[in-house]
């Protein structure tokens, strides 16, 4: 069993027990944020190889113009690319989540969301 | 009695996830061996890493696959920036009061 | 509403804000050759100035990029993108196709179109975090 895996679902039910169980919404947003990066954990671990290198031609590789040695010998490029943008839109999210959250703030007086029901007209 | 069932069931899930991936669902370190079903040719990751630096031009395969083999869902990528820009500014308008 | 800091803090982020601006600026056109590329640099971009507006106030940001800047800045980033996106579509081939010519591998000055792209999308998020972080602090715009 390797540590990675294990690591990333551990946060992941970390994240889910901090969105359960805590009653403060700047709380469960940083529990979103837990189980984010849980999963992107997860999904880098998925492409690797034993004894990989990055894949990026550059250095001694470039000098001798071997391209086809990065295909041997370089770990999966595609769950890199892919993360890269659910980052940016993970960061996207949680601005407007913690925008919505001090809006709630500045009308309620409180941050518990078991008490923001009424309707105040 | 509420709570106690619910950190029964996450530690459950838990359980369950952490159970899941294992050696044997899920190996690790084994990225061109690994063959879904009946999956039989390249994978996809193979394929770029041997046609990206001729095809491409670049020597970073990551950037050639975020803006040439997946240029489009990086334009969805920059229209979700604009658009949490525009929410947040739209948020914490400041608006003269008529008093 | 937001002072500054102490004279230490203000002289070192003065003497610092060149090398970090252009840490960033070197991180955005050396995308296709290293790791990063248009988002990691605008990020690194945001933060240098957002570190000027911590240590001197709300007046010394302002005297380095404008609320208006920012904001006309962010649109002008994503008109880039799609200004070289249509490029594809003018010579006659795909939508986002790279169309500038390559050049050889592991130059500055190589990749067809990569560059562009990164440098459009550097800016825009680089004054796009700005315009976020000037409107939660309610700078510029506005009345009050």
């Amino acid at each position: 069993m390797s540590l990675n895996y294990i690591i990333a679902m551990m946060l992941f039910t970390l994240g889910i027990y901090c969105l359960l169980f805590k009653r403060n919404l700047m709380k469960m947003v940083i529990g979103l944020q837990v189980m984010t990066n849980g999963l992107h954990l997860f999904l880098i671990s998925l492409g690797y190889r034993e004894g990989g290198i990055a894949p990026i031609l550059a250095g001694e590789m470039l000098e001798r113009g071997a391209a086809a040695e990065l295909a041997a010998a370089a770990v999966d490029p595609v769950p890199q690319a892919l993360v890269l943008t659910s980052i940016v839109i993970n960061v996207c999210t949680m601005a407007l989540a913690l925008s919505l959250a001090v809006y709630t703030y500045r009308h309620y007086g409180t941050l518990n969301p078991f008490r923001i029901r009424r309707l105040k007209g | 009695m509420n709570r106690i069932v619910a950190l029964g069931m996450v530690l459950i899930v838990g359980a369950l996830l952490v159970f899941t991936v294992n050696e044997y669902l899920l190996p690790f370190g084994t990225f061109p061996e690994r063959r879904i079903g009946s999956f039989e040719n390249e994978s996809i990751g193979q394929r770029i890493l041997r046609d990206a630096p001729e095809t491409t031009g670049s020597a970073n395969v990551v950037t050639s696959i975020v803006w040439d083999y997946r240029g489009y869902d990086t334009l969805g990528e920059a229209t979700i920036l604009f658009t949490a820009v525009c929410g947040v500014a739209m948020l914490f308008r400041v608006t003269r009061r008529r008093s | 509403m937001m002072a500054g800091m102490t004279v230490i803090v203000r002289t070192i982020s003065r003497l610092l804000f060149p090398f970090l601006f252009l840490f960033g600026v070197y991180i955005v056109v050396h995308g296709h050759l290293t790791p990063g590329g248009g988002f990691q640099g605008g990020v690194a971009l945001a933060a240098a100035v957002l570190m000027l507006l911590l240590a001197y106030g709300m007046e010394g940001a302002q005297a380095k990029v404008n609320a208006l800047q920012a904001e006309l800045a962010e649109s002008l980033g994503g008109l880039i993108l799609v200004w070289m996106g249509l490029m594809g579509i003018i010579v006659g081939l795909a939508f986002f196709k790279n169309v500038l010519p390559f050049g050889s591998l592991g130059q500055v000055l190589s990749a067809g179109s990569l560059p562009v792209f990164n440098f459009g999308v550097g800016i825009k998020v680089a004054t796009g975090l700005l315009t976020i972080f000037y409107a939660m602090l309610r700078i510029g715009g506005g009345e009050e």
